[in-house]
């Protein structure tokens, strides 16, 4: 067994999972809160990564070096997809609260086919390639080339987030409050939460680590495109559902799992397979065990 | 009065929010490496949003706290709703408008273009596929995102069977839409227990998955070249011209979503149409009332995927060629645009929203573009002021005056 090639594929895997990962959490918690696919959520992260193109592509001219203009660009993309994901919240699913479920769910869909449309007719329908490269991280030489940059540095971006996700979900009243809002939505308001304002905190959390993960992968592969969204959304929302909907670690999880799958796949079969692989998985999880490797099963209430 | 300072300054507040928001994506374009500005387009964006803004208060804080019975809006709002109401109750009305519409049809190609009679007989297919997706979405209220994939495995036999055992199109037909209902029965067995989010989801992969596979499995299909030189449908053995083949199609697809009305039509107030519509309601419910879940759902799958496969027919004999762009997730979402914005249920509705928004991108080219666009927008501004749709589908009446009549008698 080639112990190199494999670990190139591995770490390539971790790579694509923490990705994943990034986007899930958006899903998951939105889901944990008010019971919606967030269909948008992919569009956000498409969003993201356009506007961190901008930002370089701005910066790019005027002879910064390559790691500021990289970080002003991830936090000018994390602003703006908050903005987005607030404004989203507010105008497609705050009026349809307490209809009935299909109709968020459909409002959901038309906001992702507006997003990706709107995106494609204001900047271009061809794939644009990123201008800034990450620039070369020489410690990782040691590794021979197994784990380059742009994957070392996602790997630490994401680790990093994520446990101050999990640090502020446990520790913080804010934390609290949502897991609160999540596990009864009612009792929680009788309680003094404004459940109002911590959907919104949800929106913007999610959207925010949505924008990160868009970057980090617009200077990964290099390249961004308006439909970009649709198949990482999917995917995303996969692994939020591989790890138990509505669970934070099982959505890191699921991600994790779901990248190294297809790195695996790819790797030793064909790469033409690798959605198909993604899409089966996902009708499996559901239909054999819905809750998920993490979430606990729900008694259907009459 | 409606616009105090207060609503006004809230308004220019909303529309500079939205102007910074649509900035890098709309204000911004880098043209080889060179950053290019268009600050006339986020201006456009601002002054528009700010007259919505409006009109969104004067809707959520005036029209609805009022009641719906004030003011001119209102008036008219009663006036359409009257008409639509007419449209959807009354079947005299109904009869007289269908056959003003049939025979306007039937006159169409003697006096249009090629042109023009090859686009209507699109929008009969979209008719035909938008009353199958209504068969799930609107009477059984399962949500399927995938609806496309019916679609291509419709197109798909035909192409196939006939390319590689040599079947003509009238063989084809029944093969295929038997094919297309083994898929959805295949889908539908082991989602039998999903619900809402979980079901669109499942079907929107198995969409995926469908056109994935026509694109991968290129000794068999092709790939994304595509499947060229299909026949088109034999008229008795007569070898037609290229006009009267265009009219020939024409009014075959017209047969065609004509059957598909006056089926599901039926189908509606039918036992099975009447079980459809309980499991929509509470599919707890209906399951205490004896109606048995697995076996609805399995026949909303098998009705409903039945439709797209005879449309996939007709649509790959009528192109004569084929390839996997045409069924995408996109097309899914068009068609399901259909059936919410024509009231999902309402047959009328339904039909009439598959011809107008199959129809008017091509006359209006300038929207075309914009489609996708104004579809997306739609979807999410129907769900929000008229979740029912333009023509709310009639709901059954039990009329009481007739039940006295019958005891006095």
């Amino acid at each position: 067994m080639d112990w190199q090639y494999f670990l190139e594929i591995l770490f390539s895997g971790f790579t694509r999972g923490s990705i994943y990962a990034l986007i899930a959490l958006g899903y998951t918690m939105v889901y944990g809160i008010i019971e919606l696919i967030n269909f948008a959520h992919g569009e956000i992260y498409m969003i993201g990564a356009f506007t961190a193109f901008i930002v370089a592509g701005i910066l790019g001219t005027m002879g910064f070096p390559a790691s500021a203009i990289l970080i002003i660009a991830a936090l000018v993309a994390i602003l703006w997809c908050v903005a987005y994901g607030y404004t989203l919240e507010k105008v497609a699913y705050k009026p349809l609260r307490g209809q009935s479920r299909l109709a968020p769910l459909i409002s959901a869909i038309g906001m992702s086919i507006f997003l990706q449309n709107y995106v494609q007719l204001a900047q271009t329908a061809e794939f644009l390639r990123f201008p800034i490269r990450m620039p070369r991280l020489e410690f990782l030489d040691v590794f021979g080339g197994i784990l380059r940059s742009t994957d070392f540095v996602i790997l630490v971006t994401s680790a990093v987030i994520m446990t101050a996700l999990s640090l502020f979900i446990r520790y913080t009243k804010l934390g609290k409050a949502m897991r609160a809002t999540a596990q009864n939505r009612k009792m929680a308001m009788l309680l003094g939460i404004d459940a109002d304002k911590i959907i919104s905190l949800t929106f913007i959390v999610g959207s925010g680590l949505a924008a990160l993960g868009g970057t980090l992968i617009a200077t990964h592969t290099m390249q961004v495109g308006f439909g970009i969204g649709f198949m990482a959304g999917m995917k995303a929302f996969t692994a939020a559902v591989l790890g138990g909907i509505g669970s934070i670690p099982g959505a890191m999880l699921g991600g994790l799992v779901l990248g190294i799958a297809e790195s695996l796949t790819t790797g030793y079969f064909s790469g033409d397979y690798e959605d198909v692989l993604a899409f089966a998985l996902l009708a499996l999880i559901l239909i054999f065990r819905p809750s998920g490797l993490l979430g606990k099963a729900k008694v259907q209430k009459v | 009065m409606f616009l105090t300072p207060k609503r006004i300054v809230r308004s220019v507040l909303i529309s500079i929010w939205f102007m910074i928001l649509v900035f890098p994506i709309m204000g911004i374009k880098i043209v080889r490496r060179v950053p290019e500005y268009y600050l006339d387009k986020v201006l456009a964006v601002g002054i528009a949003i700010f007259f919505l803004s409006l009109l969104w208060a004067w809707y959520f804080e005036v029209y609805k706290e009022q009641g719906a019975n004030k003011g001119f809006f209102s008036k008219i709002g009663e006036k359409f709703s009257s008409i639509t109401n007419k449209i959807a109750e009354e079947e005299g009305t109904q009869k007289k408008i269908s056959f003003a519409i049939l025979l306007f049809f039937l006159a169409l190609p003697l006096f249009s273009s090629m042109y023009q009679t090859t686009i209507f007989s699109l929008a009969f297919l979209y008719v035909m596929l938008a009353l199958g997706l209504n068969i799930v979405v609107g009477i059984a209220g399962q949500l399927v995102l995938g609806y496309a994939a019916f679609y291509a495995i419709g197109a798909y036999s035909y192409a196939l069977i006939n390319q590689y055992f040599g079947f003509g199109f009238w063989i084809c037909l029944p093969i295929a839409g038997f094919l297309t209902v083994i898929a959805g029965l295949l889908l539908a067995f082991p989602i039998l227990r999903l619900r809402g989010d979980y079901l669109a989801i499942v079907t929107l992969g198995f969409g995926e998955i469908v056109r994935l596979l026509l694109i991968n499995w290129s000794s068999l299909t092709r790939g994304s070249q595509g499947i060229s030189n299909i026949p088109r449908p034999s008229f008795f053995g007569i070898d037609l011209t290229p006009v009267q083949t265009t009219m020939y199609i024409y009014y075959l697809c017209l047969l065609a979503a004509m059957i598909t009305i006056i089926i599901v039509a039926r189908l509606k107030n039918s036992r099975v149409g009447l079980a459809l519509q309980a499991l929509r309601e509470d599919e707890i419910a209906s399951e205490a009332m004896g109606i048995d879940l697995r076996k609805t759902k399995l026949a909303a799958f098998a009705l409903g995927s039945c439709w797209a496969g005879v449309a996939g027919v007709l649509f790959a004999a009528r192109n004569s060629y084929i390839n996997p762009t045409s069924f995408t997730f996109m097309d899914s979402a068009m068609i399901l645009s259909m059936v919410v914005l024509g009231g999902m249920g309402s047959i009328v509705g339904v039909t009439l929203a598959a011809l107008v928004l199959s129809i008017m991108p091509e006359y209006l080219r300038a929207f075309s573009e914009y489609r996708m666009l104004i579809f997306g927008l739609l979807m999410v501004a129907m769900m929000i002021f008229r979740p029912q749709g333009i023509i709310p589908p009639a709901k059954r009446k039990y009329h009481p005056t007739a039940l006295e009549n019958a005891d006095k008698k």
